[in-house]
């Protein structure tokens, strides 16, 4: 049975469909990627399923329960972690006192919530940063801390909104092992990835969005040879053009 | 607050618990209405300072504290005690009251500091209109000289219940500060949206806030009440007090939990010190607050307890 079921989902924004449809669901202990060109409403569907949009239509299950109603703070407490693609540090605090703003979910005392956003950190090379204010850290540490303070919720499903987005290739290439650590554990992945690199590496199974339509799913490989992937990104025709040339 | 800020504050908690048992009268007027602020302004800070919104009307629960205060007593007959602790509840109770309607409509920044206005201003005015609270003539408590009364023959008694009621709050903001509540009001004010994603109900989190705020703050107003036995509606919900609330806590060092103290000190120290030379020319010292805020918003953003902080830091070095 999936972890997280995503069924016929619709969000409109006045005449504008940005998701129209759309289906999807994450089995537990997956790694699941979703692309798609830009606009295509991925990240909106990322709203949908971590509460933070309404869907006009369609429901969402989580672990067999209904949650389309439920606010983004209980499901983050159900277990759902996101992770933003513009990055959202608070930044008037620290970079552990971000993360344990993360681990408090779980832990009540600050001694614990301290210990685990430390541990955290490190794991996430942030070691060296613990007590700088997160305003002042590059693009790529922000995308860390994204991820270290979604971590520390203890989540059972994380969404990864464009975590490598940014980030230089050897950034990426350190990343990587990191994400598969992390679903070694035990926590299941939806991640939203232009970087095809990682996402081949990556990912078990892909979604294709296209227009706030699943245009494809499947493997990685059977789904970049999908005539119908190579056409939503590069334009009517693209597929023969490619085909001729091979 | 870190290591490096203590010591100050012990220091000026000494002095405040000493120089009553010395001092003039109109020393230990000053005091205590330096207190009475100080707690009124730690009320502001626990929502403003911790939780991020930005109050124009803390009036209202200063004003309500002090009204339930004085009015249970006067017309009801309830022990003086017995109705400063209903104030405090009843301050608790009006910010969850305002803090319902506005947060949940979404209400944020200077809406938010807009509608807080307009209620002390509605609330100014029926106090100012209504029998109960004695119209515009005000209230007068009977003299009635107990401790079992709230009243003392010493003002150094008194001097001293207020600052127990600061060194109490400022105990509870250090506390809250320290641990998951502070981290939750941290988030809220720093971005919402992480918040939630994180796992905190926002709302839920900015009604504490502002419970905690009506509360502390309605018990400076119980204060002000049992120290001068007289209200009127323009001091219970005078705009004055609103305005000293936050100025003291952006003077002192918003978010931190000895700002309001440092604050208000300083204020009405200053204050006093202008009147005392340019004492003819009325509203000097507002004159003065509005230069000050000026500059502490320029240059000294972190206030009186953030650059103490840093200078400590430096000197350290």
């Amino acid at each position: 049975m999936s972890l997280l079921d995503v069924a016929g989902v619709t969000r409109r924004f006045g005449g504008v469909v940005a998701v129209n449809a759309a289906s999807l669901s994450v089995p537990e202990g997956a790694i699941v990627g979703l692309i798609g060109p830009n606009g295509a409403g991925k990240t909106t569907l990322f709203g949908i399923i971590s509460g933070f949009v309404a869907p006009s239509a369609g429901s969402v299950t989580w672990d067999g329960a209904d949650i389309t109603a439920l606010p983004p703070h209980r499901r983050a407490q159900a277990g759902i972690a996101r992770t933003f693609q513009i990055v959202q540090p608070f930044a008037g605090l620290s970079v552990v006192e971000n993360i344990a703003v993360g681990a408090y979910l779980r832990h009540p005392r600050r001694a614990d919530a301290t210990r685990i956003a430390t541990a955290i950190a490190h794991r996430l090379g942030l070691g060296a940063m613990l007590d700088r204010p997160a305003a002042a850290l590059t693009v790529a540490g922000r995308k860390r801390l994204e991820l270290a303070r979604a971590l520390a919720t203890g989540p059972r499903l994380l969404l990864l909104d464009e975590v490598l987005a940014g980030l230089n290739p050897s950034e990426i290439r350190d990343i990587i092992p990191l994400i598969q650590a992390i679903r070694a554990e035990g926590v299941t992945i939806l991640m939203i990835e232009h970087v095809m690199q990682a996402v081949m590496n990556l990912c078990d199974h892909l979604y294709v969005l296209a227009e706030g339509r699943m245009i494809a799913e499947g493997n990685p490989v059977t789904v970049c040879t999908d005539p119908m992937v190579i056409e939503a990104y590069l334009g009517h025709g693209a597929a023969a053009r490619m085909q001729s040339h091979a | 607050m870190s290591k490096h800020a203590f010591a100050p504050v012990a220091l000026v908690l000494l002095v405040l618990a000493v120089v009553p048992a010395f001092a003039a009268n109109t020393t230990i007027n000053f005091l205590v209405s330096a207190l009475i602020v100080t707690l009124a302004a730690q009320g502001w800070n626990l929502l403003g300072g911790f939780c991020g919104p930005f109050s124009f009307g803390h009036a209202a629960f200063f004003g309500t504290g002090a009204y339930v205060t004085a009015v249970l007593q006067s017309r009801y007959g309830v022990n003086a005690w017995v109705g400063f602790a209903a104030g405090i509840a009843a301050g608790a109770l009006v910010g969850g009251l305002i803090g319902w309607l506005s947060f949940r409509a979404g209400l944020r920044g200077s809406y938010f500091a807009l509608i807080t206005l307009a209620f002390a201003e509605v609330f100014r005015i029926v106090a100012n209109a209504i029998p109960l609270t004695g119209g515009a003539t005000g209230l007068l408590l009977k003299l009635d000289v107990r401790p079992a009364n709230f009243q003392f023959a010493s003002r150094a008694a008194f001097a001293w219940i207020a600052l127990a009621c600061v060194v109490a709050v400022l105990a509870l903001s250090i506390a809250i500060a320290r641990g998951r509540l502070g981290a939750q009001f941290a988030a809220v004010r720093e971005n919402e949206d992480a918040a939630r994603a994180l796992g905190i109900d926002v709302l839920a989190t900015k009604l504490r806030a502002i419970c905690l705020s009506g509360a502390v703050t309605a018990a400076a107003g119980g204060l002000y009440a049992q120290y001068f036995l007289y209200l009127d509606a323009n001091i219970a919900y005078g705009s004055w007090i609103s305005v000293e609330a936050l100025l003291a806590v952006i003077v002192g060092g918003i978010g931190t939990p000895a700002g309001p103290l440092f604050g208000a000190l300083a204020l009405h120290a200053l204050g006093e010190a202008t009147k005392l030379f340019a004492g003819a020319i009325t509203g000097i010292d507002l004159v003065l607050f509005g230069l000050i805020l000026v500059g502490a918003i320029a240059f000294a953003p972190a206030g009186i307890a953030g650059s103490l902080q840093t200078l400590m830091a430096r000197w350290r070095r």
